[in-house]
């Protein structure tokens, strides 16, 4: 009997350690606005994710969530996600901004991370992409390859990620060619293919032959093939979608950043902080360059490098605002708190920006 | 092409999966069921399209593929309110969830892959004529079914028997079965016809409109259908105009943000349904018109009493 209970408690202890280290696991958990294998901006997030689990597998347990609207039902994920016990929050998009920071702030142990947006708390970052940066490539690409001189652009919803794009593609552009036109219109939704379809139909019929996108489904690129034009893709590769009219996709590299998070909380390093990784830390990236004479992929490739080592910056001066207004004087460089607020076109875009 | 082809072009292939899912819901809500599930139903039409599409490498397979499943999602409905006499509000919108949360299921493997298209009609000199030339003679092929189905449907509830059963049957049950017509056979086929026109406008989002497959790819055209036949007064030839008012009103709001007119987005991209309202709230005011065609049966249950 006595041997008995003394295998019991021995057996007892053994599944109480195992499942104590079990439970020093870290949970990793995203949360994203689409589907995760969109062929798009959610997939990238997941690819990323994947990332993390293949460098430390080991010591964490990742999970997601997908779909989820942005707006008050997130909120209802993110705190799930919380008390379920994850450690480690990712909210990948610009719509989870109030949500997460009211889910940080009923949960002071678990860390929260909230993409593109600007609000903050101890245990609430936030992170970002210069994609302003790949714009600014696509740009010059555009100018390079378009027989029309107009690109057509569609874009989702007026905040500032999405206008700085639309700016620094036209900088981009005008560094090749002052008179280069833009088209701009916008679907309102981050991912509705039937529109962007009709959106990308509506800018070729205007006479654009470079189209660009701010939106996340493939159907314009699609279009794009149709219609023999050249089109960029948007966050993932979408060759497969236009072999012959993709000029190349700003694809966002998220594995090195969430590497870096996730071992900052493993290690007991992780603060609070505000990043705004780039072309630099290669989270953004510009490839690939296919479909253009080698003359503009040496150029794109040549502007690439610029801007990673710092030669080249997007917003520096002068830049002017769409009335004539002197925003950056030459010689200075546009501060990173204007950037993130941007809410003005620059000069050469001719339309109105909603809201203003 | 000249931009006013084009638009015209884009018009018709947007109104076409609306006429689709327009035209099954009008025989439907004739037979006086009300089906709320058509967002549902396109969906399941859509992704099952996609699928078959991708399968068997055949766009044709996959149009049919995608008949088959809406009509069996219509069905579905049909057995949850004809033969368990269901609420049919309730019932259509729990059909509309389900389509969807089933569509998005099966579509999980799909998403991310570009399809097959259906290839546009191409007829020599025709096709070829300025501005009217494609977009009469060189469309594809389901724009030319759209179009045949509008008369069909035309011919079917107002110069055949079998369509003036269904009327009858729809404006007073109880009649039409003391005189002796299976109620609920006539509403039962009425709800599977609904269902596979829906099933094919949903297939054809996805194999004509936007070769590809993306959760909630419908984007409530299933609910803008539904009121295009309130907006028709159920009638076929009325709903074909409000299909085409609702896209080129879609269409041109675009082309008017491109153009760089000045009108605020937002508000521009809410104009199709603030049309369709305004539209809607019109023909309300004309109480006689409305009377002479809504079905009066429409959204009760009938259960025969043996």
């Amino acid at each position: 009997m006595r041997r008995f209970l003394g295998a019991a408690v021995a057996a007892g202890l053994l599944i109480a350690a195992s499942s104590g280290a079990q439970a020093a696991k870290l949970k990793v958990c995203w949360v994203y606005p689409g589907p995760h294998n969109d062929g798009g901006f959610s997939q990238q997030h997941d690819i990323g994710r994947l990332d993390v689990e293949k460098a430390l597998g080991d010591k964490v347990e990742t999970s997601f969530v997908e779909s989820v609207q942005e707006g008050p039902d997130s909120e209802r994920v993110i705190e799930r996600l919380a008390r379920g016990g994850c450690g480690l929050v990712f909210t990948t998009s610009f719509g989870f901004m109030d949500p997460t920071l009211k889910v940080a702030g009923k949960f002071p142990n678990v860390k929260f991370e909230h993409m593109s947006g600007y609000k903050t708390a101890p245990n609430m970052s936030t992170y970002n992409l210069r994609w302003y940066q790949g714009r600014y490539v696509q740009g010059q690409i555009a100018a390079k390859v378009s027989k029309s001189g107009t690109a057509g652009y569609i874009v989702s919803f007026p905040i500032p990620e999405v206008v700085m794009g639309i700016d620094a593609f036209m900088l981009g552009a005008q560094s090749v060619n002052p008179n280069f036109k833009v088209k701009i219109v916008w679907v309102n939704t981050w991912l509705d293919p039937g529109k962007e379809a009709d959106a990308a139909k509506a800018l070729i019929d205007q006479g654009a032959d470079v189209l660009v996108q701010h939106t996340d489904s493939p159907a314009a690129m699609q279009i794009a093939e149709e219609r023999h034009i050249h089109a960029f893709g948007q966050s993932a590769d979408m060759l497969k979608f236009g072999p012959n009219a993709q000029l190349a996709s700003l694809v966002d590299n998220w594995g090195p950043y969430y590497i870096k998070e996730v071992n900052s909380v493993l290690d007991g390093s992780w603060k609070m902080h505000q990043t705004w990784a780039g072309m630099a830390d290669d989270d953004v990236l510009v490839e690939p360059l296919k479909n253009m004479p080698d003359d503009v992929k040496k150029m794109a490739e040549g502007s690439i490098a610029d801007i990673k080592s710092g030669k080249l910056v997007v917003f520096a001066g002068p830049v002017y605002k769409q009335d004539g207004t002197l925003v950056t004087k030459p010689g200075e460089v546009m501060p990173d708190k204007d950037i993130d607020s941007i809410n003005f076109y620059v000069k050469g875009i001719t339309e109105q920006l909603p809201g203003k | 092409m000249e931009m006013a082809e084009g638009i015209l072009l884009t018009i018709v292939t947007a109104a076409t999966p609306l006429l689709f899912a327009a035209l099954g819901e009008l025989i439907a809500e004739r037979s006086g069921v009300l089906n709320l599930g058509v967002e549902g139903m396109m969906a399941v039409g859509a992704v099952m399209g996609f699928a078959a599409g991708h399968v068997t490498g055949v766009p044709v397979v996959g149009v049919l593929a995608g008949i088959i499943a809406g009509a069996v999602t219509g069905g579905l409905f049909g057995i949850v309110t004809l033969v368990f006499a269901a609420n049919q509000n309730a019932s259509g919108l729990a059909l509309t969830l389900f389509g969807l949360g089933l569509s998005g299921l099966i579509g999980n493997s799909y998403t991310g892959m570009p399809g097959l298209r259906l290839p546009h009609v191409h007829i020599s000199i025709l096709s070829d004529l300025p501005i009217v030339g494609s977009v009469i003679f060189g469309e594809d092929p389901l724009v030319y079914v759209a179009i045949a189905l509008t008369i069909a449907v035309w011919l079917f509830l107002f110069r055949s028997y079998a369509g003036l059963i269904l009327r009858s049957v729809g404006d007073n049950d109880v009649s039409a079965h003391a005189l002796g017509y299976p109620v609920l056979r006539v509403r039962m086929l009425a709800v599977l016809f609904g269902g596979a026109c829906a099933g094919l406008g949903g297939a054809y989002l996805s194999l004509v409109y936007t070769p590809q497959w993306t959760q909630a790819m419908t984007a409530g055209r299933g609910w803008i259908a539904i009121a295009l036949v309130v907006f028709g007064t159920w009638l076929p030839g009325r709903i074909a105009v409000g299909a085409l008012l609702f896209g080129a009103v879609n269409i041109l709001q675009l082309h008017a943000q491109a153009i760089g007119l000045g009108i605020p987005s937002q508000f521009l991209s809410s104009l199709p349904y603030l049309i369709t309202v305004v539209a809607l709230v019109l023909i309300s005011r004309n109480q006689t018109l409305l009377k002479v065609h809504t079905p009066a049966c429409l959204g009760r249950t009938f259960v025969p009493d043996n």
